[in-house]
């Protein structure tokens, strides 16, 4: 196999409006943007490979590796356009899923619903059978029961089927067997194991994770391999991996498996660009902001480390409120997505108020001003409107414009229902629009204890380099980086990410009666099946595995992180661990509590390959203020006023040299806005830096 | 306004969202670093920051109300006994006074001082459930405090950082669970710690020496911001009275609201005195749930805190069972007390219709299960012991313009705890837990439905259940031609009825089956969206009977 670093590689993202195509070989970046195909994905994907690698004016054949991200399965769940699912539960337990926890995740407003379950209680069916919490048969499954419901799956034209019987995270005989009775029946169906997606105790939260694989996995499947035997048959020989929801990269076979790893897989690839570009810019604390046509993700990096979780939810439906999505346990990087990107619809709600998103144009229609027959307002009509869009060569070309029907479509939905006259309709979605972001910018902070000011925002994405500005005022930050290449910056985002796999397996231990060899004999399993799958796409050399003990002590009821030898364990071990554990535990809480047995309940192992060689950024000659290319009309917010701002293109900005605003830079990809109050210069590494004057 | 004030208007702003995430990061460590159920799966916890006046600024929102407007009237009892003056570099403050903490004395709360350069700018309080405090258990059947348990006066836990010996070896020979009760005050100390670095961490980013200016401006625009919302109603009285099942007796619980241009009062002339049980609430209790009865509708978004408080005012008899003076037994006073906001809300329903729920399950089902010698009517044998409190609800009422939500918990905002984690803690199987068809009261939008949970031992042992459960007897009513939410039940597998109240055995052999109120509906349901009852069907919510009989609609 060709190694990553000697041949050229090529990455894509799918988003819910756009594809996005990078390609570097011969040190040297291609980008392309092209509208994403929603009813069969793999058309952009492959219109967006052939611009680009024309493009460079290569060969299928000469491409050593493609990364490929997508956003597809959260949309799917966001939008709940998934497969018609069951759910296959324990006889007596089939609500977990709805009763989710019981609680109301707001206290103060009477009326907050929680997320529709992905699948109705009429299809929530159970079996008979009980496992106790060792995962012993206290009721041997009922094949009978299984049969029973073969009938149902006809009746109810069922595409995918979850299974999340109770205790099964520590005994999976019976999901098998249930699966293997209905695989053999309906062979094209579907199956998600609950015990193997996400094999952890809390019954809802593993149901849930089912749930969504199961989801998702039809159109993920299909489409997935329809796209290898479409670049197969194109000449494409190069090994085929994708981008995780937690960073690394794994293989085909395991993405079809659990799809549900890839829910947030683009926007992971963005963390994993802003991440780099906080190191190579010696920046510790920054704001990605990530705003492509339908969703925006922001997501909070400190000391060049995105911030991890593996109790991840999706499809939040409450001012994204903690609480109010779906759980997935996978491991991922924490992020908030919400539905505001260029292609999100405003409207006027019922008490005169505009709103904007969670639905989006997507792609077809698109925006009124794509003139594809769409007639809704979005956020990019607004952006037409307000002069920061330059309707000729829109998203590298790939959109003819019809400027005019932006603002009658703004017209029609925000301005003739609140009397709002030339561009304050316009104006008013696309402060909504900043705010929501703002908003969920802050709570997202607030829920990991962090500050959003004082910050360095890098924004990238096709809509953010037009709104960064804007927001980053709302946000109290001064200083924005606009990376090389910011049109597409999930895409080259996966250029940078190593090939890894974590697995996790819940097996509780305490000290007191640590068992090295059964530990080693987990871990051994563990590692030989993340190996293999990190092998598969990156070869043997130079793997790096991390061992993690998730631990607490008896009778609490969260665990903390403890890093493990990566070597077998011995039973001197325990003091080994105990040490760690209460080092740890006074690190984060301050003391720890004497007399107190500590205890392990799951262990988490991943593989990872070494990074690829980056392309160093370049930075362009300086000189004097590059000439204007023309000036447009810009909508200022704070004089609510059209000012005249100076156009130039942003490959012709030298070092040295500073852009004051108005200004919009125009490159194939995407603009940035340069507001009044705002400069805009290029760093060294060849990033657009906008200062905000204090 | 000038520019250099609107700059000070943001900067503050910020500085109060960062005091907001440094008691959510407070709460967070205490759910993280506990030991008992109720907080590490529940969140029955509250956190918050208090300047040096003993006025709460910011907290954290947690589970439960009755902890968080509690504990913001319990500092200042701490004050008076340990004043402001006398506390050192070190010090943690501790007590489970029902009378001056959170109203029973399973729940314990903790303050600690936080210095900036030797001088104390603010106090750090939270409060947590624990798992027993000796005497009879978590239950009802209490005839004094004195049987309830231990009491701890306030009183310092810790000098110098160092915990006191003495306190924590009276602590341990006094409850069933030593272990975790001990671990649950490392919890508490280690969430006030983080809390105060945190803070420091803020005074020292923001050049802060006290805490003086925002703390005004934060009560200062809070009051204003909840009293805003009070001027837009209609001034005047309005009364409204709910009878619930109680224990030995029914008890009425009266309200007169009396809403004015300085806020709104109410008065609980007219409720019921005490009972000779552990039902009785202390009145910072009822002060704290009468509150959240106003809040969740009135100015619910201003946050909770000193000055959103303060123009809400409270008062009941002493002797009531609202105002229950000691030595009234009080272990389960939520049982009464989270019942306030259905009585709040009905007199706030005479004027704001469009935005009162109706009533419903209210309080808690939380099953307190025990096994072990001498609990239970027959010997338990060598049978595995356990005491465990898993949380769970019934239905909430209807909504104004939606249904009620099926099996959650209102007032009370505390989560449920896994079947699969209960069980890895006692020895039992939970053989049911689905919704619970038809209970939801009928209407225009129909009640949340409650559930059903079946359990036994594993084991085959006899246990015991200390039930807390009302609304079996008196239903969650309706509103505005709304039907009644079903009434809730037990029974064991021979069928025999189990009361709502007291500790009663499950013989070794049988199951016990509860099942849980549905909330009550609002309006008539004969207006029912037909489409809504249709799914309801599908769904196993409504059965066709019910559907035919009350909506009217045929499937």
């Amino acid at each position: 196999m060709t190694t990553q670093q000697s041949s050229a590689r090529l990455a894509v993202d799918v988003g819910g409006t756009f594809t996005d195509v990078a390609l570097e070989v011969g040190g040297r970046q291609f980008t392309s943007k092209v509208l994403t195909t929603p009813d069969a994905p793999e058309l952009g994907v492959l219109s967006g490979i052939e611009k680009a690698v024309a493009e460079a004016g290569i060969q299928p054949t000469e491409i050593g590796l493609l990364i490929h991200g997508t956003t597809l399965a959260t949309n799917a769940l966001i939008e709940r356009k998934g497969a018609k699912t069951a759910l296959i539960t324990t006889e007596g337990l089939r609500d977990s899923v709805e009763m989710a926890l019981e609680n109301r995740f707001e206290q103060y407003d009477i009326n907050i619903d929680r997320p529709d379950p992905l699948v109705p209680r009429y299809l929530r069916w159970s079996v008979t059978e009980r496992l106790n919490v060792r995962g012993e048969a206290l009721i041997p499954l009922d094949e009978a029961s299984v049969h029973a419901l073969l009938p149902l799956l006809d009746e109810h034209g069922i595409e995918a089927v979850a299974i999340g019987l109770i205790h099964s995270y520590a005994n999976p005989d019976h999901e098998r067997r249930v699966a293997e009775i209905i695989a053999a029946a309906r062979p094209d169906l579907s199956i998600t194991l609950s015990s193997e997606v996400c094999p952890e105790i809390r019954e809802y939260e593993r149901q849930s994770t089912a749930s969504a694989n199961a989801y998702v996995q039809p159109a993920m499947s299909r489409y997935l391999t329809q796209l290898d035997s479409d670049l197969r048959a194109r000449g494409f020989t190069c090994p085929f991996l994708l981008m995780t929801s937690g960073g690394g990269l794994t293989t085909l076979g395991t993405a079809i498996r659990f799809p549900v790893r890839l829910v947030e897989s683009g926007p992971a690839g963005g963390a994993i660009l802003a991440t780099e570009i906080a190191r190579e810019c010696g920046i510790d604390n920054v704001v990605s902001f990530d705003m492509g046509g339908t969703t925006a993700k922001i997501c909070l990096i400190d000391n060049h480390a995105p911030q991890m979780t593996r109790t991840f939810e999706v499809a939040r439906v409450y001012r994204n409120l903690k609480g109010s999505g779906l759980p997935v346990r996978i491991p991922a990087i924490e992020m908030v997505e919400i539905g505001a990107g260029g292609g999100s619809i405003a409207a006027v709600d019922g008490m005169n108020r505009i709103t904007v998103g969670p639905h989006s144009a997507g792609a077809m229609p698109g925006p009124a001003c794509y003139d594809q027959g769409g007639t809704q307002a979005t956020v990019t009509d607004a952006d037409v409107v307000l002069g920061r869009i330059d309707p000729v060569g829109f998203a590298g070309g790939s959109v003819n414009m019809a400027p005019e029907k932006a603002g009658t479509a703004l017209d029609a939905a925000v301005g003739v229902p609140l009397g709002l006259t030339g561009p304050l309709a316009a104006f008013g979605v696309s402060e909504i629009v900043g705010e929501n972001m703002a908003n969920a910018a802050r709570v997202h902070a607030i829920e990991w204890g962090k500050e959003i000011s004082a910050r360095a925002m890098i924004a990238f994405g096709g809509a953010a380099p037009l709104h960064a500005a804007r927001l980053a005022e709302k946000l109290d930050i001064d200083t924005i980086i606009i990376p090389a290449g910011a049109g597409v910056g999930s895409a080259i985002g996966f250029l940078r990410a190593p090939i890894s796999y974590e697995v996790v397996r819940s097996r509780y231990m305490n000290l007191a009666a640590f068992d090295a060899d059964a530990v080693n004999a987990l871990i051994d399993e563990m590692s030989a099946e993340a190996r293999e799958i990190v092998v598969g796409g990156a070869g043997p050399d130079g793997l790096e595995e991390v061992r993690l003990a998730y631990m607490r002590y008896h009778g609490q009821g969260h665990e903390i992180v403890v890093a493990l030898p990566v070597r077998p364990l011995t039973a001197d071990d325990v003091s080994t661990l105990h040490e760690a554990f209460e080092t740890e535990y006074r690190r984060l809480y301050g003391r720890s509590v004497p007399g107190q047995q500590p205890e392990i309940l799951s262990w988490t192992l991943s593989v990872t390959a070494p990074k690829p060689a980056v392309i160093g950024g370049t930075a362009p000659a300086g000189g004097a203020t590059p000439e204007a290319t023309g000036t447009r009309q810009m909508f200022d917010p704070t004089t609510s006023d059209y000012v005249e701002a100076t156009v130039y293109r942003r490959a012709d900005i030298g070092l040295g040299v500073t852009i004051p605003g108005p200004a919009a830079l125009a490159e194939d990809q995407t603009t940035t806005i340069v507001p009044g109050g705002f400069s805009a210069s290029v760093n060294e590494l060849g990033h657009l830096v906008l200062s905000r004057a204090s | 306004m000038r520019n250099a004030s609107a700059i000070d208007q943001i900067h503050m702003q910020i500085q109060w969202n960062r005091l907001l995430s440094v008691v959510e990061e407070q709460a967070q460590v205490l759910v993280r670093t506990a030991f008992s159920t109720s907080a590490r799966e529940a969140g029955d916890i509250s956190a918050g920051v208090f300047d040096v006046q003993g006025r709460m600024l910011a907290q954290a929102v947690t589970g439960t109300p009755g902890h968080v407007n509690a504990m913001a009237a319990s500092v200042g009892s701490f004050l008076e006994v340990y004043p402001i003056e006398v506390m050192e570099v070190g010090d943690i403050y501790v007590t489970n006074d029902p009378w001056k903490g959170t109203g029973h004395l399973n729940d314990f709360t903790v303050v600690t001082p936080t210095f900036l350069d030797g001088k104390i700018v603010a106090l750090f309080a939270c409060t947590t459930h624990v798992v027993d405090v000796g005497g009879r258990g978590f239950g009802p059947d209490g005839r004094q405090v004195y049987e309830e348990g231990l009491c701890i006066p306030i009183m310092p836990m810790a000098k110098g950082g160092e915990f006191s010996e003495p306190v924590l070896a009276i602590m341990r020979a006094n409850v069933r669970n030593p272990v975790e009760v001990e671990g649950d005050l490392y919890s508490l100390a280690a969430c006030n710690d983080v809390g105060g670095e945190r803070l420091v961490a803020m005074m020292r980013e923001f050049s802060l020496q006290n805490l003086d200016e925002l703390g005004g401006h934060i009560i200062d625009s809070s009051r204003a911001g909840m009293l805003a919302e009070v001027r837009a109603l209609p001034f005047g009285t309005y009364k409204n009275a709910m009878r619930i099942d109680g224990y030995e007796k029914e008890v009425d619980l009266v309200c007169e609201m009396t809403i004015s241009e300085s806020g709104i009062d109410l008065d609980f002339t007219g409720t019921s005195p005490t009972s000779s049980y552990g039902i009785n609430v202390p009145v910072t209790y009822t002060e704290a749930y009468a509150t959240f009865g106003v809040r969740c509708i009135i100015g619910n978004r201003v946050p909770n805190n000193a000055g959103s408080l303060e123009p809400v005012r409270i008062s009941a008899p002493v002797g009531c069972i609202l105002n229950a003076p000691r030595p009234a037994a009080v272990t389960a006073r939520h049982v009464i007390g989270q019942m306030l906001p259905d009585v709040v809300l009905g007199c706030l329903n005479q004027i704001i219709p469009d935005r009162v729920p109706a009533e419903g399950t209210s309080c808690l089902w939380n099953p307190v299960l025990l096994g072990g010698h001498g609990l239970s009517d027959e010997d338990y044998g060598d049978a595995t012991p356990f005491a465990m409190n898993t949380f769970h609800s019934g239905g909430t009422g209807a909504r104004p313009a939606k249904d009620g939500l099926n099996a959650t918990a209102f007032p009370s905002g505390v989560r449920n705890t896994p079947i699969e984690i209960n069980e890895t803690i006692a020895p039992l199987i939970f053989w049911k837990k689905e919704y619970r068809a038809d209970s939801g009261g009928a209407g225009t939008h129909r009640g949340g439905v409650g559930q059903v949970m079946e359990i036994s031992h594993a084991e085959g042992a006899p246990f015991a259940i200390n039930t807390m459960f009302d609304r079996i007897i008196h239903p969650p009513r309706g509103r505005n031609g709304g039907a009644n939410g079903m009434t809730g039940r037990l029974y064991l597998t021979d069928g025999t009825e189990l009361n709502g109240k007291g500790r009663q055995t499950i013989p070794s052999g049988q199951r016990i089956t509860i099942e849980m109120p549905g909330g009550g509906g609002l309006g008539d349901p004969k207006t029912r969206n037909k489409a809504s009852v249709v799914a309801d069907v599908r769904n196993g919510m409504v059965s066709q009977e019910q559907a035919r009989a009350v909506y009217g609609v045929k499937i």
